[in-house]
């Protein structure tokens, strides 16, 4: 039998919420380096993709199994 | 690089991480009375505890050439019992005459509910009668932030010494409200519910070395002794020098510890730096 949809996540909020901690974390550690070498940012494709990559999981009308092509497909860019 | 892991549950972990830890540099570990996870129900349970931590379990150690150390106290999440509670307490004395327990500790709250305050508050003012050190823990999660407030109104309380207090598991929402506070604070690295190694270095580049710990608190649950090592090689790839990671690492457990003087284990300095 499949996994009910609170299942899913009573089984893996736990390291959702830790991956979102690391990903929050990443760009806090970007930001301290950008104000810590004391210039503007210059145009990073890296942190635009992950930024991009955040809006597609905030969408919320995504087809099944959508948000994840989306991403690879994202990722292929660079 | 010598290591000292500060919070450490052995009796729950096999001889197999004693080994793996004194190859990797651990040169000694702290075991604070832990929550066995079920609710104890017997004051005499905790007494064979303390004896095991205190007495059996710095033997193991010693076979790896690991020093051994404890503390003792009634963990947070049976301080519902009140009776039991006060029975373990009237106990406590005894082993902090042994001569590898460092403290009491780790006291704390959970649901931070009034018996866990109440028992924090008997285990804090009976760490100062006897001059003692004081482990604290803060709750897991979505109880984390009001828990951590909680304990420190509830120290703002006492008569205490605060650089004798080390306030654990703190994460970014809460470590500066305990440094600002005076007290020590630590960060336990687990692998899916506290802090991780590389929030960890974040949190150590951000606010300094000062009054920080890093442990592991490996129990018998989802942990992991050696995510301490994964921080001490984060923190070295980041271009942290060995000697800074030696302060962190091995020194300021020394500095905390060592105000208690059954710590003998001194701060080192390394010639030359890599």
């Amino acid at each position: 039998m499949m996994l009910k949809p609170h299942q899913i996540l009573d089984t893996y909020y736990l390291e959702a919420r830790r991956d979102l901690l690391e990903l929050a974390a990443l760009f806090d550690r970007y930001d301290a380096a950008v104000k810590r070498e004391g210039s503007s940012p210059r145009k990073e494709e890296k942190h635009d993709i992950l930024h991009r990559a955040l809006l597609y999981l905030a969408d919320s009308d995504s087809s099944e199994g959508g948000r994840t092509n989306a991403l690879l497909d994202l990722f292929s860019e660079i | 690089m010598q290591i000292i892991q500060p919070h450490y549950h052995a009796i729950a972990r096999t001889a197999q991480d004693y080994e793996r830890m004194a190859m990797s540099g651990v040169v000694a570990v702290c075991e604070p009375a832990f929550w066995a996870g079920f609710d104890r129900r017997y004051p005499e349970t905790f007494i064979d505890y303390f004896a095991q931590i205190s007495e059996f379990e710095p033997t193991r150690a010693a076979q790896y050439g690991i020093r051994h150390f404890c503390w003792v106290a009634v963990n947070p999440k049976e301080a519902e019992n009140k009776e039991l509670t006060k029975d373990v307490l009237q106990a406590m004395p005894e082993f902090l005459q042994k001569p590898t327990c460092l403290g009491v500790g780790e006291t704390g709250l959970h649901k931070s509910t009034p018996n866990e305050i109440d028992a924090l508050q008997a285990h804090v003012e009976l760490a100062m009668k006897h001059e003692q050190l004081v482990l604290i823990h803060t709750p897991h999660l979505s109880d984390k932030l009001h828990g951590t407030k909680t304990v420190l109104e509830v120290l703002d309380g006492l008569d205490i010494d605060r650089s004798r207090i080390w306030i654990d598991h703190v994460e970014e929402n809460t470590v500066k409200s305990v440094l600002d506070a005076g007290y020590w604070a630590g960060m336990t690295l687990y692998p899916i519910t506290k802090c991780s190694p590389r929030r960890a270095v974040d949190i150590l580049e951000k606010y300094g070395k000062e009054r920080l710990l890093v442990n592991s608190s490996a129990d018998w649950g989802p942990s992991d002794p050696f995510t301490l090592q994964e921080c001490v090689l984060e923190y070295k790839l980041r271009g942290h020098s060995t000697q800074e990671a030696i302060e962190i690492f091995h020194n300021n457990p020394c500095r905390f510890l060592g105000q208690n003087p059954k710590w003998n284990i001194l701060p080192v300095r390394i010639d030359a730096q890599s």
